[in-house]
């Protein structure tokens, strides 16, 4: 993972709240099966408005995303965060995460930054007065800076840590490997395993026909 | 001082403490695989040269991307097909249990757990997929995580996780009519928000709670997420061990005896303290409908179409103003005036054999309303199989709707079952995101009851509209008589 201590890029002013994952990628682009490319799924259905954000010029390759409250909400996809990625975003800051977005984040190298609703307010007026206004987010100093301004920066030690070390959660976890082990022997053995597996007699399942299935209008509109 | 459920359940489960802000090691009882968030996970795995620690706790099914007819044939959609393909080739590699299309176990993942017996009370259970907390009906511990914490437990069996904190949810006295399990939720997320649960571990509890079948419970703990909670938890009680007793994987004779002792330790202590407390009156509830794009934005039947002019909070009132633009309403117009395009009765919330009972007790005997397509999709083969010997699907057919082969179906849209732009639905399902049934569709949540009467009226409605007083249980249907 790559390591995050400081930044700085174009502020991008998204004045909107409860930007939920299927807003930052919709199911449609969850079909892939590769890890990379998903930019072009980012806020896909916005990205149709000539006035959305991200299609004037001055933000098009804004990589800090300055965002309302309630950010990442909805599905667990973390195809959310390659998106912001893979779009160029190394940061994104709101007021108020869902958690599994900013858990997503973190082990993605996304910074998911917490700010109060007043200081992101105050980014918004001055990435909107002048677009294309760079932003730095300081992760060392726990600081936000924009123009003159200076704000605080919330993000948890441990995430801090890992962000800055750029550290691998599996790789951290397998140092422990004897203490799973260890763990493992005392589970009670009543608890279910999957396998072997055990089911109710196989039933042969019909296929369902019909009304062929539309992508389009019902048959009558 | 006293635990609560949430927090017995953790640390009965800590592999290692953590400690300066690190997180716990949390051991994982049960790891749940789809196809749709997996495939870059066993991608990291083989990177790195790992391997599946313990394939015998994982179990995969295929479910958002498949097809609910013709299943018998190719999968048309090519991306569809590859991320469905891939799984199975990575189960094989990895020797990982897979049900596959047509396959008798096959369906939403969040209905084969529990119908299996794997879904038991007190375990740890994760999934790629967000409304895992839908187990937490058995007071299992049960959440969504990302991909990469999928090749996490799949490497490890375990995860790091930082605590959660605890609210209490109770809701008390008994429902009126006519008001189900999902209307209790809906009621619940409009008054806490989509963003109340945020950070916290929700445990249900309560008159009402207690008083739910295995089913309901599930229907409530599947949409705490839509609370912006990571889970939510109800008590294990007799109701849940006679769910489960006789199932595949549940334990057996001196094993199944020494789990139920174990099982009835699982309750919030009597001095445990919550750090948040939320009481509703289930007498109050009625059924709900959303008029928004998010689950919060939803109000009784019997209301208007909110004026954001009415609301304060600014940002509150854009988004107001920006879901009724979306979803084509006009303030004030009674929510029960609104026509619907589509009906559909299925997803990991309300497509089990109960929800199919009630909705087929309302179609019996009765016809669709013309112009509405009515989508009957449930959330496993063995629940389809069931409703068949119980003769629900004639019930559906002869009422003129479809009758589907299990999976997601419409609930997020990633096979062809999708809504037109500008088409408006009546869903059991879970989300009404802007384009989660369809690039533009539009989505009202509501419960099967509420469904199954939409269908016949063509516009929102409750049972007591088509002037059915007992509103139907989740009861089987009599036999018919032999003719
Ligand atoms: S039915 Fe809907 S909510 Fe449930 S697992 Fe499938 S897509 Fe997710």
């Amino acid at each position: 993972m790559e390591k995050f201590t400081e930044h700085t890029g174009v502020g991008v002013p998204l004045r909107r709240s409860n930007v939920d994952t299927d807003q930052i990628i919709p199911a449609l682009y969850l079909k892939r099966v590769t890890r990379t490319g998903f930019e072009d799924g980012l806020f896909s259905a916005w990205r149709s408005d000539p006035g959305f954000v991200l299609n004037q010029p001055a933000y098009a390759g804004g990589s800090v995303l300055v965002a309302g409250p309630d950010f990442g909400t909805g599905s667990s996809r973390e195809h959310a965060v390659w998106a912001l990625k893979d779009y160029g975003f190394r940061a994104v800051l709101s007021s108020r995460f869902a958690d599994i977005f900013r858990g997503n984040a973190g082990k993605q190298g996304l910074l998911a930054g917490q700010l109060s609703q007043e200081d992101v307010e105050l980014l918004w007026k001055l990435l909107e007065t002048n677009p294309g206004t760079e932003v730095t987010v300081d992760l060392v100093r726990r600081q936000v800076r924009c123009v003159d301004v200076t704000v605080p920066l919330h993000v948890d030690d441990y995430t801090r840590w890992r962000l800055m070390e750029g550290l691998d959660d599996i790789g951290l976890t397998l140092q422990h490997e004897d203490e799973i082990a260890e763990f493992e022997e005392h589970r009670a053995t009543w608890r279910p395993r999957t396998l072997p597996a055990k089911h109710l007699p196989k039933v042969e399942v019909r296929s369902a026909r019909g009304v062929p299935v539309e992508i389009g209008r019902r048959p009558d509109a | 001082m006293g635990r609560t459920l949430a927090e017995k359940v953790w640390d009965a489960h800590i592999v290692r403490r953590g400690s300066d802000g690190a997180p716990d090691l949390l051991y994982i009882d049960l790891h749940l695989v789809h196809e749709v968030t997996s495939p870059q996970a066993f991608d990291g795995l083989r990177l790195a040269g790992r391997r599946v620690r313990r394939p015998d706790l994982t179990l995969a099914t295929e479910d958002h991307n498949t097809p609910t007819v013709d299943i018998d044939l190719p999968i048309a959609d090519p991306t569809s097909r590859t991320q469905i393909e891939t799984l199975r080739r990575n189960a094989a590699e990895f020797g990982i249990r897979l049900h596959s299309l047509g396959d008798a176990d096959q369906g939403i993942v969040h209905q084969v757990g529990p119908q299996l017996g794997l879904t038991q009370p007190g375990m740890t259970i994760v999934c790629g997929d967000s409304h895992t907390s839908t187990h937490g009906a058995f007071g299992a511990l049960a959440f969504g995580i990302g991909t990469s914490e999928v090749e996490h437990v799949l490497a490890t069996q375990t995860l790091p996780l930082q605590p959660f904190k605890t609210m209490a949810i109770t809701v008390d006295g008994r429902l009126p009519a006519g008001a189900t399990a999902k209307d209790i939720i809906l009621a619940i997320i409009a008054k806490i928000g989509t963003g109340g649960g945020q950070g916290y571990v929700l445990e249900y509890r309560g008159e009402a709670i207690r008083s739910l079948s295995m089913e309901a419970r599930m229907t409530i703990c599947n949409m705490s997420i839509e609370a912006g909670a990571r889970a939510g938890m109800i008590a294990p009680d007799e109701t849940t061990f006679a769910y489960l007793k006789g199932r595949p994987h549940a334990p057996e004779g001196a094993e199944w005896d020494e789990a139920v002792a174990y099982w009835r330790t699982l309750r919030t202590d009597d001095d445990a303290v919550f750090d948040a407390e939320v009481v509703l009156d289930a007498a109050e509830i009625e059924p709900y409908v959303t008029w928004g794009t998010n689950p919060g934005q939803g109000l009784p039947l019997s209301g208007r179409v909110p004026d954001p002019a009415d609301i304060a909070d600014e940002t509150e009132r854009a988004a107001a103003q920006r879901a009724l633009e979306y979803m084509g309403l006009v303030p004030g117009t009674p929510l029960r005036e609104i026509a619907v395009d589509t009906v559909f009765i299925g997803s990991c919330t309300n497509g089990r054999i109960e929800d199919l009972r009630q909705v087929a007790k309302v179609f019996q005997g009765r016809r669709k309303a013309d112009g509405v397509r009515v989508l009957v999709v449930p959330s496993s083969a063995r629940v389809r199989l069931q409703a068949e010997a119980e003769g629900l699907d004639k019930i559906f057919t002869e009422f003129g709707a479809e009758w589907r082969n299990a999976g997601c179906s419409m609930c997020l849209g990633m096979n062809p079952d999708q809504l037109a732009p500008g088409e408006r639905s009546a869903s059991t399902s879970n989300r009404n995101f802007e384009g989660r049934q369809g690039k533009g569709g539009r989505t009202h949540l509501v419960s099967p009851l509420v469904a199954a009467a939409t269908a016949v009226r063509g516009t929102l409605s409750s049972v007591a509209d088509l002037g059915i007083e007992d509103a139907p249980d989740g009861s089987p249907l009599p036999v018919p008589a032999l003719a």
